[in-house]
Parts: C-alpha cells; structure tokens; sequence
C-alpha cells in the first residue's frame, strides 16, 4: 500500500511542473503510466474515468484523483490530488511571493498593464480552444452567445446557469438532443 | 509607503479579506467551476463585488497562472489568496477551489464502481460548459471595452490569432508578447510624461 502511494506520487509530481495549461498537456503521460507502467487499471477504464472528471466541477486535471482512487482507495485519491497540485502550487507561491514585495511600485504598474491584454488575448484564446475541444454545434454556440449577452447586461452567472441547465435537462427528457 | 486604510480606488492588499471570506468565496467557486469559466467567476467576486484586487492587479495572475504549469484555476485561485493574505490567504483559496470538486469526483467515482452510467448527464453538462464559457468571454469583453489607445488592441489580436486560431504552442507566443506589451505599457506611460 505505502509502495504504491509513493508510486502515485513519483508519477505525478514530476506531471505537475510540465503541466502547462493544466490537464490537456499531461492526459497522455498520465494514461501511459497508469495503465501501461504501472498496471493500475486497463486502458478502457481510464477512458471511463476520463468521462467522469468531465462531468465533475474542477479542473480536468482532477482525473489523478481518479487515478489514484483506482489504484490505492481514498488514500491514493489523496496522493494523486497532492503529487499533482502541490508542486505546480509552490512554483507559483515563490513566484507570487517576489511579485507581492514589490507593493504598488510604478515599475509594477507598467508591468501589470502590460500584461492585462496579453491576459484578454490568453482568455479570448481560451474559451476558442475549448469550443473546438467539444466539437461544439450551433446548440452549443447558441447557448454561448445567449448567456454571453445576458452576462453583459448583468444576469447573475448563478441564474444563467440555473436556466440553461433546466432547459438542456428538459430537452434531453424530450428526445430532442443526445441520443 | 504607509497609507491610512480607507482607500478604496487601488486595494492591491486589502487588509478586508478574512481568510474564512477567502475559503467561502472559493469553496463556492470551486463547486461552480464547470467547463473551466472560472476567470470569469473569479473576476466577478473579487474584483466587481468584493473589490478585493484591481483590475491590473488580477489580470497579472490571470497571465502568471496561464504561463506557469499546474490548472489555470487553481493558479489564479492560489495568486489571489497570496496576494491578499499570504501563504495562509493561498492555503484558503486552494481549499476552497479544489476540496468541493475533490469530493464530488470522488463520489461520482463511487457511483461508477456501483455501475451506473452517466450518458444523459453528460448532455446537460455540456450546456453548463457553455454557461461557464460565456462567463469567461463576458469577462474577457468587459475589460476589452475599458481599453484605451490602439496598442492593447493589437497585443490582445495577435494574441487570440496565434495561441486560439494557429494554435501556436503559448509559451513561446507569450515569451514574445509579454516583454513587447509591457514595452508598450512602459512606452506609452513616457509618452503621456
């Protein structure tokens, strides 16, 4: 037991640090070790346990946690969650911590309004990627665009997400989308 | 450097955050963060409502937690903590956004060992995705409004044209972008005097 936690760790701490822009970067690495290295489960399983994490809230990057829930219980879920989160986190800790001395310095000020378009760029780029990840139809670009237009005349996110959820759980009782 | 407190333009280090605030704020984040709209949540609690951060000030950690490895979510969840209340304000952020969906996760795993499938809910949950992105684009529109002068303009442009439409690998694409738009920010602050 202890061996494999440790195995869990090794296998995703180092994820961690080349885990750039979260889950999609690292999915494969992931899959080879679990099932091929490792043998903690069979390559279909990791495909359900794929579908899983997308239906939870969280990053997608969760999926260690079912990887480690898979192969060592609620320890292992805990291993994966820690090996995975807690070196990235530190990284970015130090590098926060540099960035908090500075106080409202001007060189700050120039540095900040420098980065924010680059940051609106980075999101604009963002929510395109994910778009085109699921195969997005016009149901779905629709949706996009009717919540996009209530967010901007101040619905409450809550709400708009509350209403679309009733409305596709609806639709799908009704046969008219999914299978 | 020292200012009496009371100043409500510019709180880069809001002596207001509690820490329990923080986990609050972020657990109720954490359970809404389907389909990775999260900037958009983010920026709307501590920046809109809470008044916590400034504008600049937050989208620095959206580019820091972009350009760093591990979860854009969880990055900028663990900036905004840090930058409020330190180590310990990170720690409640990083609770808050990743223990909710921690549990979830696990109990759906539950529901999978007891052999239950998740076809239809998968349907709805692609609407929810979609929820979460129009709350990401909301954001990212709303700041583009506030933008003054041409050069942001351009650096958001060919920032969407590389990373989203060629899908240029982002660290090189913002290895260049950084330093050039700050050397416009900078530029442009020595034009104004």
């Amino acid at each position: 037991m202890a061996e494999r936690l440790l195995a869990l760790l090794m296998v995703f701490a180092p994820l961690s640090l080349v885990s750039l822009g979260g889950g999609p970067s690292i999915f494969a690495e992931m899959q080879r070790q679990a099932v091929d290295v490792h043998g903690w489960m069979s390559a279909g399983q990791f495909t359900d346990l794929f579908a899983i994490s997308r239906a939870a809230p969280g990053p997608g990057s969760l999926i260690c946690v079912l990887v480690g829930w898979q192969a060592a219980g609620f320890l292992g879920a805990l291993a994966g969650a820690l090996g995975l989160y807690v070196p990235s986190s530190c990284l970015l800790l130090a590098i926060g911590h540099w960035w908090r001395r500075r106080g409202d310095s001007p060189v700050r000020r120039v540095i900040e309004r420098g980065l924010a378009p680059v940051a609106v760029g980075l999101i604009f780029a963002g929510v395109y990627a994910l778009l085109r990840a699921d195969g997005a139809g016009w149901m779905e670009i629709t949706t996009l665009a009717l919540c996009t237009i209530a967010l901007l005349r101040g619905a409450s996110p809550y709400a708009v997400m509350a209403v679309v959820a009733l409305l596709y759980a609806g639709l799908q009782q009704a046969g008219a989308i999914g299978r | 450097m020292a200012q009496p407190s009371g100043d409500v333009v510019l709180l880069p280090d809001s002596p207001q955050a509690r820490l329990l605030d923080i986990l609050r704020v972020f657990t109720s984040m954490g359970l809404a963060s389907f389909g990775g709209g999260l900037a958009g949540w983010m920026h709307r609690e501590v920046v809109e409502r809470r008044r916590w951060m400034s504008e600049e000030g937050f989208l620095a950690g959206v580019a820091l937690g972009q350009v760093l490895p591990g979860p854009n979510s969880v990055n900028l969840a663990l900036y905004i903590g840090q930058q409020l209340r330190g180590v310990p304000g990170a720690a409640m952020a990083f609770l808050g956004i990743l223990g909710p969906p921690f549990l979830v996760i696990l109990g759906l795993a539950l529901l999978y060992g007891w052999g239950m499938g998740m076809a239809g809910f998968a349907v709805v949950l692609g609407g929810i995705a979609a929820a979460g992105l129009a709350n990401s684009l909301a954001t990212g529109l709303r700041t583009a409004r506030r933008m003054r002068g041409a050069w942001p303009w351009a650096v958001v442009g060919s920032t969407f044209l590389a990373i989203g439409l060629l899908r240029w690998p982002m660290i090189p694409v913002v290895a260049v972008m950084i330093p050039a738009s700050i050397g416009l920010a900078w530029a442009e602050g020595r034009m104004r005097g």
